[in-house]
């Protein structure tokens, strides 16, 4: 329960981090963010990075704020950061919702939300946040800058398609309009643990009927995403106890779940049903 | 102050003080094993695969490394049995050439510090050549299976068979026979803290001090002596401070047995603490069992007759000092529980596989075979078209003393009366009416009862039923009141958390008037306390309180004929109260303080009537008494996905006379929501190579307080011949009833579907795939 042995590095800017990876990464080196993914991984010596490259006390990577039509997430956000509101509007309050999901207080105090994302378990709320909103991705390197859609970060259970010395510097999530409906929805064994299935759905009504529905499924896959076929039933109808179980039904028809020993694909299914009818219901509280 | 003791009308006994052990506890200060200094540190390096030959172990140059090799003069663990065809199988402190279980320690390491420890196990390679593992027991059974153990006939450990005389005969007056086929899955006890082991080499004496986290202090001294060949006068054993046990303390843990030696060997100080890691894998497993039980009852619904057949998966060694007979064994003899059956016939089988070996858990099989027995009440209430409370109303003993068909002797309790108290506590009807409301509208509501018994404080004649070569009974307690007027109590059980310490002051202050602030109860050293057995089996309170009651009679016996001396009167009319000895009617007194210095210091006044000093010793071995209670669930149960959400959780429990109301009340507590976790959650998983699925506590899942709903929890007091304190224990019965109630309840609240959960833990995967396989869910998976 000790890790192995490994060297920290303590880069104060932006500028540092990508030549401390860009030196060290290609020699086993990693990025620690809140540590509460990666330490408890290297605690059973599954991860032995030999460098670990602490962007803790790096400035402006704290850094939470509007830009335009985005909310800017900066790598340094902890996942406590979201207890209240962060914004006015409806973005505010989902973040608001689904972070009490996440694991206990003392583990949401230094998580943080792109450590969430570059570690992408695929049950991870935040994965299914930004899945489920389409965010943006700024990745850095020694080599620039590049914005990266979601659909191409999540790349499969615990894999990105963030190079060896890149870095996630900030994640965009679009601002919703203020008429957004949203609903969460997610189960789990116990209070506090990863999500067997987790659901996600924005809407607009216009004119009673659904516009622009986005359902997102997480803890199903091997990387939460957007169910196309769900949101076909959604749009353009208006919402009912039967198209919330018609949606639920789309949604699990059209996964690929994920077994395990506990988990057989048909209860997956099972899950996965439940709780996107469940997001749905709760989309009109 | 008030004075609250013999003769005030008001006794210490009784009232909820608050525990003398806390003050240290919650301030930081208290004292645990791992919190000790040491010159070196040991890790140990475990086998990674269940079955196998050690070909090769290659160490880091210059290591410090101990292996089978160097461990040659020492004698396995081997506990033995002399009944129910026990076959003696050894375990070597270091595997031995063989492996048979993932996690067993293949080799020790040893450093200045314990993260330089792990560094270098980390780097010793172990070459094994796999074999095939058997992790089910079932599969162990069957016919030439591989031999966990190559120097034995078969995997079948022990096995016991009660058959009462003219068994077929009552079988075949059946008007119904009902059939449970039930299966535990195997859990851990998970104490906060886990096993951590201290030895220190003292050069001038030659002698180790092993502290250690164990419920049984005295056991370890002597199965560690007998073990390096060395007296017991060599070895002193501390428990100090212990972070909870639940049983899984009071098995002997080989890594004590190494620590030793290497102290010896080095002549310095060691210390091990145990990862959660470890503790899943290689610390005790417990409750893997399958049970089949069938019931024979008559028109009215009385039990006639029980079949049963056991099979117990007791892992790859049996475990010092009960054996692994302890969970087969106590299946046998108690599973027909608080029920009046006369005809009995069932066989129960201890099986070795290449697992985690078993120790007793908090209940041992009682959980099981309660969840059982009550499934199969359940099942023939159905049957008979009635409320399973009517049903266990029509069977539950209530004559007493009760003699089971397997020779137990139940002495006074309150089967029936806890029932019908739980009944109108919960309010059965108001539910029955809440529950068809809720089941029009799709939402599945259950109500659970668990009604059964707890074997407690039970001495050496219970357990020589079982031929144990080391067969535990007795407590002794040394009570002293020093020439400062101070009393010390040196007990021989061990307590870990219960609050025992303050019970037992309390019984004490009672008797020499004396309040309990001013006794000091010591445990946990042997160099202190008299030979004991440690506590387990809900025996602590029942025995050492016995046995403090009884010195405590004796030291009041002197301190009135003392009192009598000084004050001039019959001890007849001299009461002891608030730390003085008074004459009744009168305002003459002498302070205890005063006369314990006398014992001491002024002994000449006594003229050699009274004895020199004041210290006498209590020693207690009663039969054994049986504790009762009725558990109640109500849950609900998610059809769509399985889960279920416990509402309330209701105890009636008869525990003889509570001594602290609130300790008594902490320990049902804390077994309750053992219970639910045992019932809902907990589960050691192996795949089909022996490997743990569940090392973490993020797979192996112990309830928190969100899954924990209230408990409500009543007292009754019927008061027993067979302790002489009138209190019986309680320290298990939380977690014997809780899962058969939960369980229940979850059966009750899927009664529409026609299925049957008769598993453990009764997950929300197992649910759903019940449910799933009634074929009655609709087919958008939501009832109209
Ligand atoms: C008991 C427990 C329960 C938990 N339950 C949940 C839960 O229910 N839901 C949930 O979502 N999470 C849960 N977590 C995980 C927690 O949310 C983590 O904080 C999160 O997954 C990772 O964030 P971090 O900042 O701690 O990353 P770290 O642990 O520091 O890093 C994780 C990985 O991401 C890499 N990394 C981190 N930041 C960056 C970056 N900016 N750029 C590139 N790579 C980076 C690291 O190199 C490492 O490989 C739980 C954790 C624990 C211990």
């Amino acid at each position: 329960m000790k890790p192995a042995p490994f060297t920290r590095h303590v880069p104060r800017t932006v500028d540092e981090v990508v030549s401390a990876l860009a030196e060290f990464a290609p020699l086993d080196g990693r990025i620690l963010a809140g540590g509460q993914s990666l330490v408890p991984i290297m605690a059973f010596r599954m991860a032995r990075p030999a460098h670990l490259i602490d962007i803790n006390e790096v400035e402006g990577l704290d850094r939470l704020a509007v830009d335009g039509d985005y909310l800017s997430i900066g790598a340094r956000v902890r996942h406590g950061a979201f207890h209240k509101p962060v914004i006015d509007g409806p973005l505010g309050k989902l973040l608001a919702f689904v972070v009490s999901h996440i694991a206990h207080y003392p583990i949401r105090m230094r998580g943080t939300f792109c450590g969430s994302l570059a570690h992408a378990d695929p049950a991870s709320e935040w994965c299914l946040v930004a899945a489920t909103l389409d965010a943006s991705l700024v990745v850095k390197s020694v080599r620039g800058e590049r914005i990266v859609p979601v659909t191409d970060f999540l790349e499969g259970i615990m894999s990105t398609s963030l190079a060896e010395d890149e870095f996630l510097a900030e994640a965009r999530l679009p601002l919703l309009p203020d008429d957004t409906k949203f609903g969460f929805y997610e189960f789990s064994r116990r209070a506090g643990d990863f999500a067997m299935s987790a659901a996600l759905v924005t809407y607009r009504l216009v004119d009673g009927v659904i516009a622009d529905a986005h359902v997102g499924i997480g803890g199903a896959e091997d990387r939460a995403r957007r169910i196309l076929e769900a949101e076909d039933v959604l749009n353009g109808n208006a919402p009912s106890p039967d198209l919330f179980v018609a949606a639920g039904e789309a949604a699990a028809n059209a996964i690929e779940p994920l077994e395990d020993i506990q988990t057989t694909a048909e209860y997956r299914c099972d899950l996965v049903r439940a709780v996107t009818r469940r997001a749905l219901e709760r989309s009109l509280l | 102050m008030t004075v609250h003791t013999k003769g005030s009308g008001t006794t210490w006994v009784g009232r909820s003080i608050r525990r003398l052990e806390d003050p240290a506890l919650v301030t930081g200060r208290g004292r645990f094993t791992a919190d000790m200094p040491a010159t070196h540190w040991v890790r140990f390096v475990r086998s990674s695969v269940a079955a196998g030959t050690i070909e090769n172990i290659t160490a880091p140059e210059r290591a410090g490394i101990v292996t089978a090799k160097d461990l040659a003069k020492l004698k396995p663990i081997r506990p033995m049995l002399s009944k129910f065809n026990y076959v003696a199988v050894g375990q070597p402190i270091l595997a031995d050439g063989v492996v048979r279980f993932t996690g067993e320690s293949i080799a020790a390491v040893y450093a200045p510090s314990k993260d330089q420890a792990e560094d270098i196990a980390d780097q010793v390679e172990v070459e094994i050549s796999e074999g095939a593992p058997l992790i089910d027991a079932m599969d162990a059974l069957a016919e030439g299976a591989p031999l966990v153990h190559a120097d034995t006939k078969h995997n079948v450990i022990v096995e016991g068979r009660i058959a009462t005389p003219g068994f077929e005969d009552v079988w075949k007056t059946a008007h119904k026979v009902l059939h449970v086929e039930a299966r535990s899955h195997r859990q851990n006890a998970t104490p906060m803290e886990t096993r951590a082991g201290h030895a220190a080499y003292d050069g001038s004496t030659g002698r180790v001090t092993l502290t250690c986290t164990t419920q049984m202090p005295h056991l370890t001294r002597t199965a560690v002596c007998d073990i390096l060949g060395i007296p017991e006068s060599d070895l002193r054993v501390v428990a100090p401070d212990v972070g909870g046990g639940f049983g899984q303390k009071m098995s002997l843990a080989p890594e004590y047995v190494l620590l030793v030696w290497l102290a010896r060997k080095l002549r310095s100080s060691v210390a091990w603490t145990e990862d959660r890691r470890e503790n899943l894998i290689a610390s005790f497993h417990s409750r893997d069992q399958h049970v089949q039980l069938e019931g024979a009852f008559d028109k009215s619904g009385k039990l006639l007759a029980l079949r049963g057949d056991i099979v117990a998966n007791i892992g790859a060694y049996s475990c010092f000092p009960t054996t692994c007979g302890v969970e087969p064994l106590m299946a046998l003899a108690e599973l027909p529980g608080p029920y009046d059956v006369r005809a009995y016939d069932c066989r129960s089988r201890g099986v070795m596989t290449n697992t985690c070996p078993m120790a007793p858990y908090r209940g041992v099989s009682r959980p099981v075979i309660t969840f059982v027995l009550e499934r199969l009440m359940d099942k023939a209430a159905a049957a008979f078209g009635i409320e399973p409370t009517e049903l266990r109303r029509r069977n539950l003993i209530d004559k007493f003393p009760y003699t089971s068909a397997t020779g137990l002797v139940f002495d006074d309790g309150s089967y029936k009366e806890t029932m019908e108290m739980a009944i109108k506590a919960i309010d059965l009807d108001a539910f029955r009416k809440r529950q068809k409301i809720a089941r029009d509208a799709g939402r599945y509501l259950g109500i659970g009862f668990a009604t059964f018994s707890e074997r407690t404080g039970y001495g050496s004649p219970a357990f020589a039923a079982r031929g144990m070569e080391i067969t535990p009974g007795f407590e002794t307690v040394y009570l002293t009141i020093d020439p400062s007027g101070f009393v010390e109590a040196r007990i021989g059980s061990s307590p870990h958390g219960q609050g025992l310490r303050t019970s037992l002051a309390q019984i004490i202050a009672d008797e020499i008037g004396i309040d309990p602030e001013f006794i000091k109860v010591v445990h946990g050293d042997t160099d202190r306390s008299p030979y004991g057995w440690g506590t387990f089996a809900s025996r602590s309170l029942v025995l050492s309180g016995g046995a403090s009651l009884l010195a405590a009679q004796k030291i009041r016996a002197k301190l009135l004929k003392m009192a009598s001396h000084f004050l001039e009167a019959a001890p007849e009319d001299i009461t002891l109260q608030s730390g003085s000895a008074h004459v009744i009617g009168t305002d003459r007194s002498v302070t205890i303080a005063s006369m314990a210095r006398a014992a001491y210091h002024q002994t000449h006044i006594f003229k050699g009537e009274i004895e020199p000093g004041l210290t006498e010793t209590g020693t207690y071995d009663p039969s054994g008494t049986f504790s009762n209670a009725c558990h109640v669930a109500i849950v609900e149960v998610d059809i769509e996905t399985g889960r279920v959400e416990m509402e309330k959780f209701l105890v009636v429990e008869d525990a003889g006379l509570i001594i602290n109301p609130m300790i008594a009340d902490g320990q049902v507590h804390g077994g309750v929501a053992q219970g639910i976790g045992n019932a809902l959650l907990e589960e050691i998983i192996y795949d089909e190579t022996g490997n743990i699925l569940t090392s973490t506590l993020a797979d192996f899942l112990p309830p928190t307080t969100h899954e924990i709903p209230e408990i409500e929890l009543h007292h009754v007091e019927t008061l027993t011949g067979n302790s002489i304190t009138k209190a019986k224990g309680l320290g298990e019965g939380g977690a014997i009833g809780a899962p058969a109630a939960v369980i229940s309840a979850i059966n009750d609240a899927l009664s529409p579907f026609g299925i049957s959960i008769d598993e453990m833990p009764a997950t929300p995967q197992r649910i759903r795939a019940a449910l799933r396989s009634s074929g009655k869910l609709p087919s958008n998976g939501k009832l109209a």
